[in-house]
């Protein structure tokens, strides 16, 4: 299965910490940070690595500060290499 | 202290290591166009700052931007051109509606709108808007419904809940001294003028996919010349409710949508 792997990015300067995104993201991967913008609130940070971009947090977010990227992962193709074959090669050679 | 550091800087390495997938191939979702890079002056969590997008990402599908005009109401969102990079103009308090007719029938190639909140719209405004509708002007209505008055500070509204706390009813709304709340978008539905009706809300992402659907149908609508259309849309209003952003939205889930219930009240006929 192709995995789904996603990523956003906060403009922190206009976010006033409403925590909305926080409530609507499924993965629970926002929270808000101990810092203060300039403007005085306490803005929200991702924390956790597992963003699948679903791009919840912003349709609920009234500001429109995040922007959302998904990216689509195929599965790597398994390829023999000398580090990783462990047991032991038969070469055969034709005379 | 010396562990946490250690972590960081692993997981720093880790994400150098790891391609960013933040390339603008892969956005999903970025703020519309038609929304200007101004921070708004909203308070924290408030409903305004969705609409205005959702009608920002609407104009930008459907490639309106030079040809809609809206008019601004009095109260929160009397400052919605600063927000909106499109032709505004500011209405008198409740007479959004008129100035919209008074545009779209010297303007008829143009997409008008008016974005009303419930102060404006159903106390103030009742006339011009009942009127508006009636004559079926071919416009679109955006009715923002808190059931408060929230730029002034919280005074009761025609649309507050009974029993709702508010600066000028502190005992909670009494139905028997101050009247009961104006469901005015089931009174414009009744009326043979209007073409579409419908209540939406932005409290969740569904909502909010919901609601912009609403919107583009109106505009789509008013591109066919099918009559007017009037989208409510019901949200918070964190400050005056007293309460946090999720609070109010939970409030709001709790109380405000069992009295405004969410779908199309009047539907297309043909």
């Amino acid at each position: 299965m192709a995995k789904v792997k996603g990523d956003i990015i906060i403009d922190i300067e206009k976010c006033k910490g409403c925590e909305l995104c926080k409530a609507a993201c499924p993965q629970e991967s926002l929270e808000l940070s101990r810092k203060l913008n300039t403007k005085g609130y306490h803005y929200i940070v991702k924390i956790e690595d597992n963003c699948t971009g679903c791009t919840n947090c912003a349709l609920v977010c009234p500001e429109g500060i995040i922007k959302v990227y998904r990216k689509t992962e195929k599965k790597k193709e398994q390829v023999a290499t000398i580090s990783n074959v462990t047991g032991d090669i038969t070469v055969t050679v034709n005379s | 202290m010396n562990e946490r550091t250690m972590t960081e800087e692993q997981h720093f390495e880790q994400m150098i290591e790891e391609e960013s997938i933040c390339i603008n191939d892969n956005i999903v979702y970025d703020k519309p166009e038609t929304l200007t890079d101004t921070p708004m002056h909203y308070c924290p969590g408030c409903g305004h700052g969705v609409a205005h997008r959702l009608l920002a990402e609407v104009i930008d599908e459907l490639d309106i931007q030079d040809k809609t005009i809206g008019v601004a109401p009095v109260g929160c969102s009397v400052l919605a051109y600063n927000y909106l990079n499109i032709d505004m103009q500011e209405a008198a308090h409740g007479r959004a509606s008129a100035v919209a007719t008074g545009i779209k029938r010297v303007l008829p190639d143009k997409f008008v709108f008016s974005y009303q909140g419930d102060g404006d719209l159903a106390a103030i405004g009742t006339g011009e808007t009942i009127h508006t509708c009636n004559r079926g002007e071919n416009i679109l209505i955006v009715f923002i419904n808190n059931g408060i008055y929230g730029m002034t500070g919280g005074q009761m509204a025609p649309t507050t809940l009974p029993g709702m706390k508010s600066t000028t009813s502190p005992n909670g709304r009494d139905i028997i001294t101050m009247g009961n709340p104006l469901k005015i978008t089931e009174l414009i539905a009744q009326l043979p003028g209007t073409y579409y009706v419908t209540r939406c809300a932005v409290n969740t992402p569904v909502n909010v996919r919901k609601a912009k659907m609403a919107l583009k149908k109106s505009f789509e609508y008013q591109k066919e010349n099918k009559g007017l259309c009037f989208v409510e849309i019901v949200t918070n209003c964190p400050s005056n409710w007293k309460m946090s952003p999720l609070e109010s939205n939970k409030w709001l889930e709790e109380n405000m949508l069992p009295f405004y219930p969410l779908g199309d009240i009047k539907k297309p006929t043909n």
